[in-house]
């Protein structure tokens, strides 16, 4: 047999830096450049602002040690609305090139850019947007709901926060410090193997992952165990309130699914470091099978973010419709069939993957059975309108233009389920607009109502609904100028992720959706003003009830921002709207017998253990081996270190409960 | 509502009829029934999608606050007959629709062969199906006409109205085959081969490209099929065959390498093995073949002695644009030895001179499993990589 030439040239690891040299700083590129520059000059003007007002030592104390579910809801909001911003500039960036590379023009991005950029823009919209927003208004809420004085672990939800932000970091480290992955956000095989791959940006990808993976999942495992054991006496699983059943199906997804998504990308970086076989297109491997195993994982994903905010929906329409949610119990059972089904339709994403025909109706057909329990859920929506007295404030509008907007996702949605038309429409723009339908149009919709709603609860007081008015106007109409002519665009045959065309007829089609996109920039700009806005006015629109609403469930039962144990006692639940049945019976608040409190400490550990991943997801990034090695042994190290610390918990004393507690009796007869 | 609503769709019908929705209006038999199984499905779903929306529309206004003359009624929260219409509304529609995609996946299975070339058309008994191989390349398509031994890059044509069977695959990375005007797409992966069957019922010039991002040069992966009418097809194949080139193994190898851009290329002749070769990933000489290697391994594999064998089937892991850091280094045979030495060598490390002697290395099935050592040493971790030959 003659000898075949195989090129054995690997890639050359310095001992001290790795594979980082100076040529992987993208000094090159002046986009980056610029917005590095922004960044630094943002950031020291950031520090030296906190430094000056002191404010280290009080967020250090107050915030990043915090084990307290409200502010660690909130710091996964912020999370989210930063990591927004950034998403959405990738998404701008992508619709101006698609709107000016025409007719030979190459536009202003490079391949090399571009294919960053979208990559870019999918995994942090999913991962750190959507996730932080759900996974933050959970946080914040069920524990209210169900009259609990924190979630079950609480130090946990601390270090799964700061394992989310650590995530994120690495993403946003790569924007500077090399490159992020060329890949598409699944980073399908071969192409995001080494062979196709072998820069850092796939890398990055997997860590980030990685590190943002381990928060998702305890907090998964977290949030279960609150909404199972800690609900209030006589709240039984049928008088939960529909956000925390949504919340606890959820919960129940993410454990079970997010750990498919950890093995797959453990099996990948084992293909990409140490040369197995799992997905390569030799040697026996099948890029077939990550296909499977990621939308395994992907497809709960979609169903992870839209099914609370189905809850947010319910509890939104019922308050402001002034009624009781039409058809409990369906919409229970419902979410628990959602649930269940979100996990056998996953080959609906690869229908042209060359299954058979009776493997491709099956799935087919199971994904459109989901759409009957979630139609029965509008409909449940549309009955709870049906003879209330619905009050137009904000959270009730991003109601109405999420039914009339989800609908059409879900219908185009069912149309792709059909594979026939699949084969045609796949990978197609109209896909794209698809998702975006029902992730911008369902849960993108559905966490500005429950922003809005929540707000109130979280700070005490509401946000002032003129800039409201203008964004959510920006947001609709934004959406349908930027995801409409995408329809249209699949119709013509125009595929995903192209940076160039031919085509001149296809421009004012892309024309249109940049315009589009601009006025979803002014929505979020609006936004951003509405709350600098309402924290300027915040005495204005001040809450002094705790139920600004005249809300149904328990969370407004308490003041406005509730007192750090929530309740001074645990309430007794006898109804599923049980803040509405406490008022109907006359309920009073009790004025005395205040005892001590038990609760849990602070601590930093969650801060330093999230903080030693980031180290170690560089090092593995760059082959820095050394570092690597390092920044384990300490990650094992703080984590037993850890176990060392007996001072986990401390009393409120009782005259600090009553001294709370006879500030919010004064506010509320000053309100009388 | 509804009126007012048409009236709203007005320009952008008006703008719709002015760009060409190819996915709606196709010019390919198979790709004409997927755009009226779009159009069936659509409406069967507008049947429950208009009532909900005029619905919410109409409950939105009229049970605003400012209304008193609506009904308030706040403890109304369940009707059994409402919850029986809201749950059996949608399943009567998706059985409807259930049942059109059973049969509608079967008929316009893409591996399935025709049986029709249009509507009331079946396809005639002396009808040759054309055969066409794909080869998704980075970042070009390679077009094999195994019937005419010739080939073409980034142009393909065919025949009005005769099958056209496609058999696709890829050099490296995964891409998808659609020719909107034609039929549904088709992934193309390496290693593997996926069918389409189609048929063109116009004559004209069509778009194609990859449906599934590919890397860098990916936006410029385009292609132009077309459909000639009358002998234009055999004038086509005449001209590709007047112009000579020849596309070998070594013409593959330099036109697999990635390049973007690439203009319309014709061959006048072909390798005959070449796809196979391509599909089996053994285009460079001295490969073995995946087919071979299967058929090997389902005969109960090489054995403890095949061990080092398997690196001839290495296609792309390290020759093309990386390697793994940590992996072992690329050892294997590079010479073959006789069956004596062969047969020492598994004595040796099956378990000395007495073991009994397996000679046969294809049925090596049986051979014991606890010795399960590479015979070459792997290489140091952190070491550089070199090429043993043992």
């Amino acid at each position: 047999m003659p000898t075949a030439m195989i090129d054995t040239s690997t890639v050359a690891t310095h001992p001290l830096f790795g594979r980082l040299t100076l040529e992987s700083f993208p000094y090159h590129e002046p986009i980056v450049v610029a917005t590095f520059v922004a960044v630094v000059l943002g950031g020291i003007a950031l520090v030296a602002a906190l430094s000056y007002f002191r404010l280290w030592g009080y967020l250090w104390k107050e915030w990043f040690t915090t084990v307290d579910h409200k502010r660690i809801g909130i710091m996964y909001m912020v999370l989210g609305l930063i990591m927004l911003l950034r998403g959405f500039a990738d998404a701008i960036m992508m619709r101006l090139q698609q709107a000016i590379a025409f007719g030979g023009s190459e536009g202003y991005l490079n391949a090399h850019h571009y294919d960053q950029i979208f990559t870019a823009h999918g995994v942090i919209m999913i991962f750190f947007v959507a996730m932080p927003f759900v996974t933050g208004l959970m946080n914040y809420v069920v524990p209210l709901q169900i009259g609990a004085r924190d979630v079950s672990f609480p130090f946990l939800n601390n270090f799964s926060f700061w394992m989310t932000v650590g995530g994120a970091v690495l993403i946003m480290v790569s924007l500077f410090v090399g490159e992020f992955a060329r890949t598409g956000w699944l980073a399908y095989p071969p192409l995001s193997n080494i062979a196709y791959s072998p820069e850092t940006g796939v890398d990055y990808y997997i860590w980030a992952l990685q590190i943002a993976g381990v928060g998702t999942t305890l907090s998964g495992i977290n949030l279960i165990c609150t909404i199972v054991k800690m609900r209030a006496p006589g709240m039984t699983m049928m008088k939960m309130p529909v956000f925390t059943w949504t919340s606890l199906c959820t919960n129940v997804l993410i454990v079970a699914s997010f750990p498919i998504l950890t093995a797959t990308l453990v099996l990948l970086s084992l293909d990409r470091y140490v040369g197995t076989n799992f997905f390569t297109n030799d040697l026996g491997g099948s890029p077939m099978m990550y296909v499977n195993l990621i939308w395994i994982w992907g497809h709960p994903e979609v169903y992870i973010l839209i099914l609370p905010v189905f809850g947010i929906f319910s509890e939104v329409t019922s308050t402001f419709s002034g009624k009781k949610l039409f058809g409990y119990t369906s919409m229970v059972y419902a979410t628990v069939v959602i649930t269940i089904l979100s996990y056998l339709v996953w080959l609906h994403h690869f229908f042209t993957m060359g299954s058979g025909a009776s493997v491709n109706s099956f799935f087919g057909i199971t994904t459109m059975i989901i759409s009957i329990p979630t139609g029965a859920k509008i409909f449940n929506w549309l009955f709870t309108m049906y003879r209330g007295r619905i009050r137009y404030e904000l959270p009730m509008m991003w109601t109405v233009a999420f039914m009339l907007t989800f609908v059409i996702g879900g219908m185009t949605g069912v149309l792709l389920a059909v594979p026939p038309a699949d084969f045609v429409l796949h990978n197609s723009l109209f896909l794209i607009a698809h998702f975006h339908n029902v992730i911008i149009g369902g849960v993108l919709f559905g966490l500005f109502a429950g922003i809005y709603y929540w707000w109130p609860k979280a700070f005490g007081f509401r946000l002032e609904p003129f800039w409201g008015k203008v964004s959510f106007w920006c947001w609709v109409i934004g959406f349908y100028f930027a995801f409409m002519p995408l329809y249209v665009l699949g119709l013509m045959g125009v595929t995903r992720r192209l940076r160039v065309f031919e085509d001149p007829s296809l421009q004012i089609w892309f024309q249109i959706a940049a315009f589009g996109a601009v006025l979803i920039a002014a929505g979020i700009g609006a936004f951003l003003v509405q709350i600098a806005v309402s924290v300027w006015k915040r005495r204005e629109l001040v809450d002094r009830t705790g139920d600004p609403w005249d809300g149904r469930t328990l969370e407004w039962a308490t003041s406005s921002p509730p007192p750090d144990y929530n309740f001074a006692f645990t309430p007794m639940i006898h109804d599923n709207d049980a803040w509405w049945d406490m008022k109907k019976r006359g309920y009073k608040r009790p004025l005395g017998g205040f005892r001590a409190i038990h609760m849990p400490s602070n601590s930093g550990t969650g801060v330093i253990l999230a903080g030693i991943s980031v180290v170690l997801g560089f090092a593995l990034v760059w082959y820095i081996w050394w570092l690597a090695a390092v920044s384990f042994v300490a990650l094992l190290a703080a984590a037993i270190h850890h176990t060392f610390n007996y001072h986990r918990d401390f009393h409120i004393p009782a005259d600090v409960v009553v001294r709370t507690e006879n500030e919010r009796t004064r506010l509320l007869s000053g309100q009388v | 509502m509804t009126r007012f609503r048409t009236l709203a769709l007005l320009p952008l019908m008006a703008a719709l009829s002015g760009c060409n929705l190819v996915v709606m209006s196709p010019s390919g038999d198979v790709a004409s029934q997927q755009a009226n199984l779009i159009t069936i499905s659509t409406l069967l779903m507008l049947l429950i999608i208009v009532p909900v929306m005029v619905l919410t529309v109409l409950f939105a206004w009229r049970y605003r606050q400012s209304n008193s003359t609506a009904k308030y009624d706040p403890d109304w929260d369940h009707s059994t007959q409402l919850e029986l219409v809201i749950w059996a509304a949608p399943l009567l529609i998706i059985i409807c629709l259930g049942a059109l995609t059973w049969m509608a996946t079967h008929l316009l299975d893409p591996y399935r062969p025709l049986d029709r070339i249009a509507a009331g058309r079946p396809v005639p008994a002396d009808a040759k199906t054309l055969d066409v191989n794909v080869v998704a390349l980075d970042w070009k398509w390679l077009f094999i006409y195994p019937e005419y031994g010739i080939a073409t890059v980034n142009e393909v044509a065919a025949p009005v109205d005769r099958p056209i069977r496609f058999s696709i695959t890829s050099s490296t990375v995964m891409n998808s085959f659609y020719i909107p005007a034609l039929a549904g797409q088709i992934y193309a992966m390496a290693g593997m081969e996926t069918k389409l069957h189609a048929v063109i019922n116009e004559p004209g010039s069509f778009k194609g490209f990859s449906a599934n991002y590919s890397g860098a040069g990916f936006s410029h992966m385009r292609f132009t099929f077309h459909g000639l009418a009358g002998d234009g097809f055999d004038k086509w194949v005449a001209d590709i065959r007047a112009g000579g080139g020849t596309l070998d193994r070594n013409g593959y190898l330099q036109l697999e390498r990635p390049s973007e851009n690439e203009p319309v290329r014709r061959y006048g002749s072909v390798d005959p093995g070449l796809f196979k070769a391509i599909v089996g990933m053994c285009v460079e000489p001295g490969k073995m073949c995946m087919h071979d290697m299967a058929a090997i391994d389902a005969k109960g594999g090489l054995g403890l002695a095949g061990i080092d064998n398997v690196m001839p089937l290495m296609h792309d892991k390290r020759v093309r644009r990386g390697t793994a850091v940590l992996g072992p280094a690329p050892v294997y045979v590079a010479g073959i030895c006789s069956t004596e030495e062969l047969t020492g060598r598994v004595v040796e490390s099956v378990g000395g001179p007495n073991a009994p002697i397996e000679s046969s290395p294809i049925s090596g099935a049986g051979l014991p499993r606890s010795s399960f050592t590479p015979i070459s040493a792997p290489a140091p971790v952190f070491g550089p990589r070199t090429t043993a030959n043992p």
